[in-house]
């Protein structure tokens, strides 16, 4: 069975942002683990090639360097940067120029967050920096809400993709607005990736469903009791809502339709 | 010796240090580390050339776990 479903997702459009083609449509982050040895576990079990990182200090003092490089092969999976724990436009470019100087791609997850209760995105601030990394090269993600007018602003603004989020980052109160994703999606030329909010992995199957081109989760996986496990459920989640996106859906109805005969009925 | 500040705290470094010669005293290797010398960045086969001025704001940053 697993064989006939990656049988009808070869069929499936090749997934590329910014020029560079993703095998995987699950991208996932490195961050809350609770050792590296488990988060590097997780992410081999997702078949995941997009692993995101964020850009913190060095601890000084310590004699050596803890970062995620010790544990990730950067020439097997695709760093993407993010500018998470930015509050403004200028931090945020600050963020992002750090982490494409640290010389593996030009990719930039943008993230400007506009309050700290919701991690909510602040739109303004995203589109401010949008100008600015774009103007410098960059390929930026923007992480936004899932209100379909920002998403055109940020594809006008020359986003490489947008990625509206499910419900608040490490919620995992899954997909809250399936319509507004939906919407942006069919609206929208870019590739759209989920970022956030989903908790496990009917959560992922129904994103997928609603015909995104891809995926991006960390706490699901990081604050499961199994990550490596949860990260098997995902990726066969993905693959799954996927193949249900491409193979399309029945029409809603609102009353019972008989699946069996109706003729044919005893006296 | 005088007085920078390095990722927020202050350190003293040799008169004359270079960027490099920071990064050897704290034990970091130039290849996984990006620095931001007083807001700009300085490129790898810049460092050797970065001198040090008192008061000067060093940022040493690497990636880390992140979502």
């Amino acid at each position: 069975m697993t064989n006939t479903l990656t049988t009808d997702l070869a069929r499936d459009v090749p997934f590329s942002i910014g020029g560079h083609t993703f095998h995987s449509r699950l991208f996932v982050g490195t961050g809350k683990y609770r050792s590296n040895e488990e988060m590097v576990r997780a992410i081999e079990a997702s078949g995941a090639e997009v692993v995101t990182v964020a850009v913190r200090r060095v601890p000084l003092d310590r004699g050596r360097d803890d970062g995620i490089l010790h544990y990730l092969d950067p020439k097997r999976f695709f760093l993407l940067a993010n500018t998470a724990g930015c509050y403004t436009a200028e931090d945020a470019i600050r963020y992002a120029r750090l982490a494409r100087e640290a010389g593996f791609n030009d990719f930039v997850k943008l993230e400007v967050i506009g309050d700290q209760e919701t991690l909510l995105p602040d739109v303004a601030g995203l589109l401010e920096a949008k100008r600015v990394l774009v103007r410098d090269g960059f390929k930026v993600l923007a992480y936004t809400n899932e209100d379909l007018v920002t998403a055109l602003r940020l594809q006008e603004a020359g986003a490489a993709a947008v990625m509206p989020l499910a419900s608040p980052i490490g919620s995992g109160l899954g997909l809250l607005n399936p319509f507004s994703v939906r919407t942006i999606k069919s609206r929208l030329t870019v590739p759209v990736v989920v970022d956030a909010g989903v908790g496990t992995a009917s959560d992922a199957c129904l994103t997928m469903e609603q015909g995104v081109d891809g995926i991006l989760m960390n706490t699901a996986l990081a604050a499961a009791r199994d990550p490596a496990a949860m990260a098997r459920a995902m990726r066969l989640a993905v693959d799954a809502g996927r193949a249900a996106f491409l193979a399309g859906r029945m029409p809603r109805r609102e009353v019972a339709v008989p699946s069996s005969p109706l003729e044919g009925m005893l006296d | 010796m005088i007085e920078v500040l390095v990722n927020g705290e202050r350190r003293a470094v040799p008169v004359d240090a270079t960027l490099l010669d920071l990064l050897g005293v704290l034990h970091l290797d130039p290849r996984v580390v990006v620095v931001e010398h007083n807001r700009h960045i300085v490129r790898r086969t810049e460092l050797e050339r970065a001198r040090l001025a008192p008061g000067d704001a060093i940022e040493l940053v690497h990636f880390v776990g992140g979502g």
